[in-house]
């Protein structure tokens, strides 16, 4: 086992894909925030377009979108954002894999407007506080807690998705896990349990955080 | 809460904004498509002869079909496997042995916490260093196997919240009646578990689905896969890419679609008077049920 952390940057490729956790769950939460604008704002054509932006990621498997970034975005339209591919291929991947999940951070944040109910609203306009008043001192209060399971688990899914960038090469765990399965097949177990203690041992506490968070925050009904 | 009861009914002054909004939204759409098929056409991606082979039939007989067929066939092993897996280790989850209940709920977690894709490299490793298949059937055996471990752990989950969600009184009446725990399990909670769960078990055939594209990583022939070899033949990759997309955005839509339908029709036939099997009681706490598992695992499951 120790040769194997000797011979192979296991650690380095955990740092990629906490990196690539780090900033995609950035992008993500900021493009997702916008959409469930969108999705509640009282404009129909607005919903419709956050709606669509919805649908379509949600349902286009994120390896599709993964390699299309590479194919569609760096080869074939030329948008680079430097002289080296690997790092091209690095920020395409945080874009794709925010783009991706900013459709689930909304639903999210969605199902978390959905626990406050409607009779919260309605007491809030007929004390008669306006809707930018009874949004941001009523609903939205009760919105982020009601979405702090959801989103959490928005998180983990974003972190072991950040997995299917190694099919545009970019150096995560997953594809240093294939190098060294394909070197040294006689300590297959060990890479398995190597690569798997390292996702439960980031995505724990994302859990139980999340799990006390919403525990201590969540509003009772 | 539906979203309308955020706002008021808009006024004239309102409704003029809304319009400057909507249009202002329009424009910012419109522009970025023109940009976008700008740059698309500059590469020579929107020439007539990058489109016309999709209206050949080799295209689909030779790439498209068969990609399509190994994905819905991937999908399909999994989605039955999974089913047995969630519902041993579901059950298992809910024993009244310990040990068995500890050993479910290890596996159940440790195979939720591990990346789908981690699961079908260290399989297809596995099986090809083992020579477990015969060599040609080792992507297939390995996108099967990541699929089934992640999403079985997930419908087990799915079912144990569904059981548990429903009114404690379900479960004493059985025993009361003297049904042994496990005829209580079996013939009273189980059925009303599955039946909650029903929408978020198609919504979880979506996310199978998708991540049978996984399968490109290690070598399975399935839909995407076939990008490659289509934008060999008539070099026009970006075309293919977008094809491919929206076959997937097609067929995944159209069950998201039947998910909501399932949904909606549970909740009406539960709100119009309970249903059969547990009569007056089934009302809201079986909407309960739907919302908990909804609310605590959707956004999860979608996101895979």
């Amino acid at each position: 086992m120790g040769d194997l952390f000797a011979a192979y940057p296991i650690f380095g490729a955990f740092g990629v894909t906490l990196l690539l956790t780090f900033f995609s769950a950035i992008g993500a939460t900021i493009l997702g925030v916008v959409v469930v604008i969108l999705r509640v704002s009282p404009v129909p054509l607005l919903q419709k377009l956050g709606a669509l932006y919805v649908n379509i990621w949600r349902n286009t498997p994120l390896t599709l979108i993964i390699i299309a970034a590479n194919i569609v975005m760096i080869v074939n339209l030329g948008f680079s954002f430097s002289e080296s591919f690997s790092r091209d291929n690095l920020i395409w991947a945080v874009i794709a894999l925010s783009v991706y999940h900013a459709a689930f951070v909304c639903e999210a944040l969605r199902s978390g407007v959905n626990t406050v109910p409607a009779g919260q609203a309605e007491a809030a306009r007929s004390l008669g506080l306006t809707f930018s008043q009874s949004l941001t001192l009523v609903l939205l209060p009760q919105a982020i807690r009601g979405a702090i399971t959801p989103l959490g688990n928005t998180l983990i899914a974003l972190t072991k998705n950040t997995t299917v960038a190694t099919a545009i090469g970019v150096a995560e765990i997953s594809g240093l896990q294939k190098t060294m399965m394909e070197d040294r097949p006689d300590l297959f177990v060990v890479i398995v349990l190597i690569v798997a203690v390292g996702f439960v041992v980031i995505t724990l506490p994302m859990g139980l955080l999340t799990s006390h968070l919403s525990a201590r925050l969540g509003v009772r009904r | 809460m539906s979203d309308i009861v955020l706002f008021d009914a808009p006024g004239p002054v309102a409704r003029a904004r809304h319009r400057l909004l909507a249009a202002v939204g329009a424009v910012l759409v419109l522009a970025f498509l023109a940009f976008a098929l700008y740059k698309l056409g500059e590469k020579g991606n929107l020439a007539a002869d990058k489109w016309t082979p999709f209206f050949t039939a080799s295209m689909w007989v030779d790439y498209l079909l068969p990609g399509l067929v190994n994905t819905l066939k991937a999908a399909a092993i999994s989605v039955v496997l999974a089913g047995a897996f969630g519902l041993l280790f579901g059950i298992g989850r809910m024993s009244q042995i310990a040990p068995v209940r500890w050993l479910c709920t290890g596996v159940i977690e440790l195979f939720r916490s591990i990346p789908v894709l981690v699961m079908m490299i260290a399989a297809f490793q596995y099986f090809t260093y083992n020579n477990v298949f015969v060599s040609d059937i080792s992507p297939l055996a390995a996108v099967v196997t990541g699929l089934t471990l992640y999403n079985g752990s997930v419908i087990a989950e799915l079912l144990r919240s569904g059981v548990s969600s429903l009114p404690s009184g379900q479960r004493e009446a059985g025993l009361s009646i003297g049904l042994t725990p496990w005829q209580t399990l079996q013939r009273i909670q189980l059925p009303q578990a599955i039946t909650a769960m029903l929408p978020a078990l198609v919504g979880q055939l979506v996310v199978v689905l998708k991540d049978t594209a996984l399968g490109n990583i290690v070598l399975y022939p399935e839909l995407l896969t076939n990008y490659q070899r289509i934008g060999s033949n008539w070099s026009n990759i970006v075309p293919a890419m977008i094809v491919i997309a929206v076959i997937y955005i097609g067929i995944n839509y159209t069950l998201t679609v039947i998910a909501g339908r399932v949904e909606q029709r549970m909740r009406r036939s539960h709100g119009g008077g309970g249903g059969a099997v547990t009569g007056g009681a089934a009302g809201p706490p079986s909407l309960a049920v739907e919302t908990a598992v909804l609310e605590a695992d959707e956004p999860r499951l979608g996101a895979r």
